[in-house]
């Protein structure tokens, strides 16, 4: 559509603006100023300069973090994405069977997410839990609060649980909207199963996809609550995340200083893949355009 | 290549067309009655922890530490009542959707009109302002716990709905502005000049005209607003201390101080997935448009 210049809309978009300043700028900005200053408490403060980045960019303990964050979310797409596909694929396309399959493969989405942690804790638990008990008696040595690969597992999945339908309904919204002309054509060449998939229906779910993807990659990158009510990131420090290790540091242990700059380069990397994102979908909707 | 290799090549392929014509009709039927297995499996799994939840949401606390069963044998209401009679349990429903509702209210209040600014003017900045705003969708809410302690702290702010009610506009304001610029774009702008035309002045038309037209999307965004508000714990956690607690914040202090009371946690979880589950009813069919910031 073409918008006309117009330099009086800022005033529509000022109370948005005035707001999201107070609820991003000055916080924002309250973590610039404590991540190049030191203190010894009693509200003095010193001037550190750029000490706690150098001190962050060289510990190991963030390096070990980001690593495992970033492992976390390569795994999450790798599983989500093509089961999500696979399932909306094989989503009823009419009939009584499309309103139950979307309200109840939603249903994980709208549970909170410490709720979502507990449901897991309990389902997983080896004396109370349906999953853990089903594990125990199958032989299956499980125990997430004491072995680092089962706990991974438990996360993972559960993780698969939780975030799996969104992935499935933006894809459902992508094929529902393929007009049934293309797939009259595609029969009348003759066309395989996978080649209707290839080049009809895979071209047309790209932009939901692309969606799909980036929410995943930085929900998945942000993960704080569901593995913290289970494992509490342990055992060890071997499911500690990004934001776990972030919220141990600033408000467990208060060492406001290196959890500062800890935020802003994790910030940092944020910004520069939702910049990727950002550039990237309003091209795939010029190309749409045209 | 002679005329003969010719005529057999394409009679091999059209056999072969044939043939995979055959195959895939084939193919198609098994994979019509299979595709109705995928879905149900997929539900199956969805289910499995939720049934396990209710479950033992009326089973006593000897039954789930005691007997493993698959239902509950000894069927009790006690949990819910625990639920139901204690106010420092209740109120936290009720905390819960004060801030709630505030934070859909104050979210939608401004960005319906910077979503018809963005989606029918250019101005100077537009889209940095734009990318801004998505920004602050994807900010981890773990930067900003400290800080905003600190700010609400400095307005005396802390522990009241209106703190968690704002600090969650931080992600729902930028996600509303999305969702309804998507919606707004699709409303042809020459409705929007007729109206001017006929004498409507602004305000009137964008109330009277415009958001009956997109009442959908207005729909959705509260929608998600309402989800995200929701589930978040983190922030809402950190701004109370005990008279705005959300009910998610009083199940983990309950897991962690008072022992083990399996059978009321697990009906608090119960009732946390209840308002849900309700809402989720009326957005069935726009979900997934939603998800996709509008732009399927």
């Amino acid at each position: 559509m073409d918008r006309t210049w117009n330099n009086k809309a800022w005033f529509l978009v000022l109370p948005v603006l005035v707001l999201v300043a107070f609820s991003a700028i000055i916080p924002l900005m309250t973590v610039v100023n404590y991540s190049v200053q030191d203190t010894f408490g009693n509200n003095q403060f010193f001037w550190a300069g750029l000490d706690w980045f150098d001190d962050t960019l060289h510990s190991e303990r963030f390096w070990a973090a980001l690593w495992r964050n970033l492992l976390f979310s390569g795994i999450i797409l790798a599983i989500e994405i093509p089961l999500g596909i696979f399932i909306a694929l094989n989503m009823p396309k009419r009939g009584w069977g499309v309103p139950v399959c979307l309200v109840l493969m939603a249903l994980p989405l709208l549970i909170p997410w410490n709720v979502v942690g507990t449901i897991w804790q309990v389902f997983g638990r080896v004396d109370i839990g349906l999953l853990g008990r089903t594990l125990a008696s199958l032989g299956i040595d499980y125990n997430y609060v004491q072995d680092p690969f089962d706990a991974w597992a438990t996360i993972v999945v559960m993780d698969v649980w939780h975030w799996t339908s969104l992935v499935v309904l933006l894809c459902y919204a992508g094929l529902v909207s393929i007009p049934d002309a293309y797939y009259q054509a595609a029969r009348i060449d003759g066309a395989s199963r996978w080649s209707v998939f290839r080049f009809i229906q895979l071209p047309k779910m790209q932009r939901v996809l692309l969606i799909a993807v980036l929410l995943r990659f930085m929900d998945s990158f942000m993960i704080y609550t569901e593995p913290f009510v289970v494992t509490g990131g342990g055992p060890g420090n071997e499911t500690t995340f990004l934001s776990i290790d972030l919220v141990k540091m600033a408000i467990g242990q208060f060492d406001v200083g290196p959890a500062a700059a800890m935020s802003l380069i994790y910030f940092l990397i944020v910004l520069l893949v939702s910049y990727v994102f950002y550039t990237v979908m309003t091209n795939v909707g010029k190309g749409a355009e045209q | 290549m002679s005329e003969q290799d010719v005529a057999s090549g394409t009679k091999a392929v059209g056999r072969s067309m044939t043939s995979g014509k055959v195959a895939s009709l084939n193919r198609t039927r098994s994979t019509v009655r299979l595709g109705w297995l995928v879905p149900t499996l997929y539900i199956l799994f969805l289910m499995l922890p939720l049934y396990w939840l209710i479950n033992m949401s009326f089973k006593t606390n000897q039954e789930i530490t005691g007997a493993f069963s698959l239902w509950p044998r000894d069927f009790t209401w006690r949990n819910y009542a625990v639920i139901f009679s204690d106010p420092s349990w209740y109120s936290g429903y009720i905390n819960s959707i004060i801030y709630v509702v505030l934070n859909t209210v104050i979210s939608l209040a401004v960005a319906l009109p910077a979503a018809y600014a963005f989606s029918r003017y250019r101005f100077l900045g537009d889209k940095h302002l734009f990318f801004w705003l998505l920004t602050n969708r994807m900010a981890p809410p773990a930067v900003f716990a400290l800080p905003f302690f600190q700010l609400y702290s400095a307005f005396g702010l802390i522990d009241t709905h209106i703190a968690v009610a704002l600090a969650h506009c931080l992600f729902n304001v930028p996600l509303a502005v999305w969702i309804l610029e998507g919606f707004m774009s699709g409303v042809p702008k020459e409705i929007d000049e007729t109206a001017y035309i006929d004498g409507y002045s602004f305000p009137r038309f964008f109330v009277r005209i415009f958001m009956p037209l997109i009442a959908s999307g207005i729909g959705v965004a509260a929608f998600f607003c309402f989800m995200f508000s929701w589930v978040e714990l983190l922030l809402a956690r950190t701004l109370t201390t005990t008279a705005a607690k959300p009910i998610s914040a009083i199940m983990t202090r309950t897991v962690s101080a008072s022992g083990l009371d399996w059978g009321v946690l697990a009906a608090a979880g119960v009732l946390t997935i209840i308002p849900g589950a309700l809402v989720i009813y009326f957005v069935r069919n726009y979900i997934a448009k939603g998800f996709a910031l509008g732009r399927v």
